[in-house]
């Protein structure tokens, strides 16, 4: 039987001041010109129209857990070209000088606001965080830990789709990573999502739309489909706030909608009542 | 006539027109027809014995292809269908129900594509909304409920990307799927006959044994599809077809695929009859062997196949 602690290894979280060489940033939805010192206060949320930047798997962490409890599991798992796809290792070795991350996913346990739970965050930057091997490797890994340990597991989800490069086995992990998540619902333990933008293709055609409780960030595109490709097929243009949260909200496809500011309570909240 | 088969459809007819041409002014040509029938012979051989994954998308695809109804009338008998999904509306992309095979019942699923445009227009071309997915668990649900085998058939170009299917929740309804199909008590055999089509595919594929028919392909995403986001150009699929690595010998090879199920050479559709009894073949032989285990034995077996599936290819 695979022991998942055998590969188990957790390493402190040691996150540098994100201040960077430009000091002013772009909202991309009002256009208005911010101070990246102030946006960063605001938790990287537009002060004049309440757009909800995307954020990095580190950002999100340090946003979420208590200080200096976060330990990650599986920091050194990478990727290889399993199937020999052209270009994929060149993409995969772009992707991780510029993200300084070894996958799209960074999984671990921390303390939300004293409580303990397992927790996975997807990080957009690393090729459209789109699921590969290692992506669903170590968000079933990640479950495993919350099932042995008992612990609630929380998903932030951001995903571009599948990971092409890794063909069948890429669609392969939308039910391994499902069959987890059953495991987790027979064992009585919480999980909730929190879909972040965008969360697309096989994601949400998996784990993020499992969640006991789903929770959305204000605005984040959510769908199986992307746009494109409908607006391809069905020959017209989609309506304004198509597939956005809101939107989801009404067709009853998320719980609830919560802004960032109030997210980390909202969940520490959740954890206390289970 | 599948597009690729072009120089072969071109000699045939050639060594027709030369025939009438001997017959009607009677002269003798058997030299030049045995000829060209050596020739044809050849590309004959040459044509169907290393067939690349861009000409099984067209076989896979062909439109007199064998599909779920074939299978379901020939393999099964007393087949009752079964409506709707109790929520919305019956999605005739996929069919469902109940039927026997040799006395057994069974529940048997699967996409459905039509012979000719308007019946396919009926069906959605295979590619069904969060309803027929719907249906689907519900009915697996049923045979679970009553100890019935589940068979499925899996033909589809994918989950239809549009507007209704989006509210009502395409994504949802796939997952759901996957993560119940997970843990039903009964066994779940699935067949790909024609086109595995991303999640729109694995909703009705999870199951304790996965067989493919040789020309089928199990992609997760289109060739098409890929060329054009990853290489930008739509025509270089037959390129994308060789990447992605799609064909039953690439399944079997990765330990996906429990068996491959032979074609007559130019697609199924050449011989029927000859595939339809090879599939129900395995499917009698894979439900004797399954029915030998307990129901712990059959859960842990299936998630295991899944849970392992990458492992061996990590780097740590
Ligand atoms: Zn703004």
């Amino acid at each position: 039987m695979f022991n998942p602690f055998k590969r188990t290894q957790y390493v402190e979280l040691n996150i540098t001041d994100q201040i960077q060489d430009r000091p002013l940033e772009k909202c991309p939805r009002c256009k208005e010109i911010l101070l990246k010192k102030e946006l960063i206060q605001n938790l990287k949320v537009c002060p004049k129209c309440n757009y909800h930047f995307r954020l990095g798997a580190w950002e999100r962490i340090q946003m979420l857990v208590d200080e200096n409890s976060f330990q990650e599991l599986n920091g050194d798992l990478f990727s290889t070209n399993i199937l020999d796809f052209p270009s994929y290792q060149e993409k995969l070795n772009e992707a991780q000088i510029k993200t300084g991350l070894n996958e799209a996913v960074i999984t671990g346990k921390g303390l939300i606001m004293g409580k303990m739970a397992m927790i996975c965050v997807m990080d957009s930057n690393f090729m459209m965080a789109s699921m590969g091997t290692v992506v669903g490797e170590k968000i079933c890994q990640a479950a495993e830990i919350a099932l042995a340990e008992r612990l609630p597991l929380i998903a932030f989800t951001a995903s571009g789709g599948a990971r092409m490069q890794e063909g069948i086995f890429s669609l392969m992990q939308m039910a391994k990573t499902s069959a987890l998540i059953k495991k987790i619902d027979e064992a009585g333990l919480l999980y909730i999502t929190v879909l972040t933008d965008p969360t697309t293709g096989g994601v949400t055609a998996s784990f993020a739309s499992l969640g006991d409780i789903i929770i959305a960030e204000p605005g984040a595109l959510i769908g199986f489909a992307g746009p494109r490709v409908i607006e391809q097929t069905i020959g017209q243009k989609l309506p304004d706030g198509f597939q956005r949260s809101e939107f989801l909200l009404e067709k009853g496809f998320v719980d609830l909608i919560v802004p960032r500011n109030k997210l980390k309570e909202t969940i520490a909240e959740l954890l206390a009542m289970h | 006539m599948l597009p690729f088969e072009h120089e072969l459809e071109a000699l045939i007819k050639k060594i027709r027109d030369l025939e009438e041409f001997s017959i009607k002014h009677n002269i003798d040509l058997t030299n030049e027809i045995n000829l060209l029938k050596a020739k044809e012979k050849d590309i004959r051989k040459k044509l169907y014995s290393e067939i690349a994954p861009y000409e099984r998308i067209q076989l896979a695809r062909a439109i007199n292809r064998p599909n779920t109804m074939d299978y379901i009338n020939n393999i099964f008998t007393n087949f009752i269908e079964l409506h709707g999904d109790r929520l919305f509306r019956d999605d005739l992309s996929i069919v469902g129900g109940i039927a026997k095979i040799n006395e057994q019942p069974v529940t048997v699923i699967g996409h459905r594509k039509g012979r000719d445009t308007k019946d396919n227009i009926k069906y959605n071309f295979g590619m069904p909304h969060p309803e027929g997915y719907r249906k689907a668990l519900r009915l697996m649900k049923q045979a679970e409920k009553f100890k019935r085998p589940i068979v499925t058939f899996i033909d589809t170009p994918g989950a239809f990307p549009g507007i209704g299917a989006e509210e009502r929740g395409q994504g949802e309804a796939i997952a759901k799927n996957l993560m119940e199909m997970s843990v039903l008590k009964v066994p779940v055999i699935a067949i790909l006959i024609g086109e595995g089509g991303s999640g729109g595919a694995l909703a009705l594929a999870v199951s304790d044994r996965f067989i493919m028919l040789e020309n089928a392909v199990y992609s997760v995403i289109s060739a098409e599809g890929c060329a054009s986001i990853l290489f930008k150009d739509a025509s270089r699929a037959r390129e994308a077809a060789e990447a992605l690595k799609i064909t039953a010998q690439d399944m079997a090879k990765f330990g996906i695929a429990d068996e491959i199920v032979g074609e007559p050479p130019g697609g199924a559709h050449r011989d029927p009859k000859l595939v339809i009894d090879r599939v129900k073949n395995s499917i009698c032989r894979f439900l004797a062997e399954l029915k030998e285990l307990s129901v712990d034995e059959l859960l842990n077996q299936r998630f295991e196949r899944y849970r392992r599936i990458n492992a061996s290819n990590l780097t740590l």
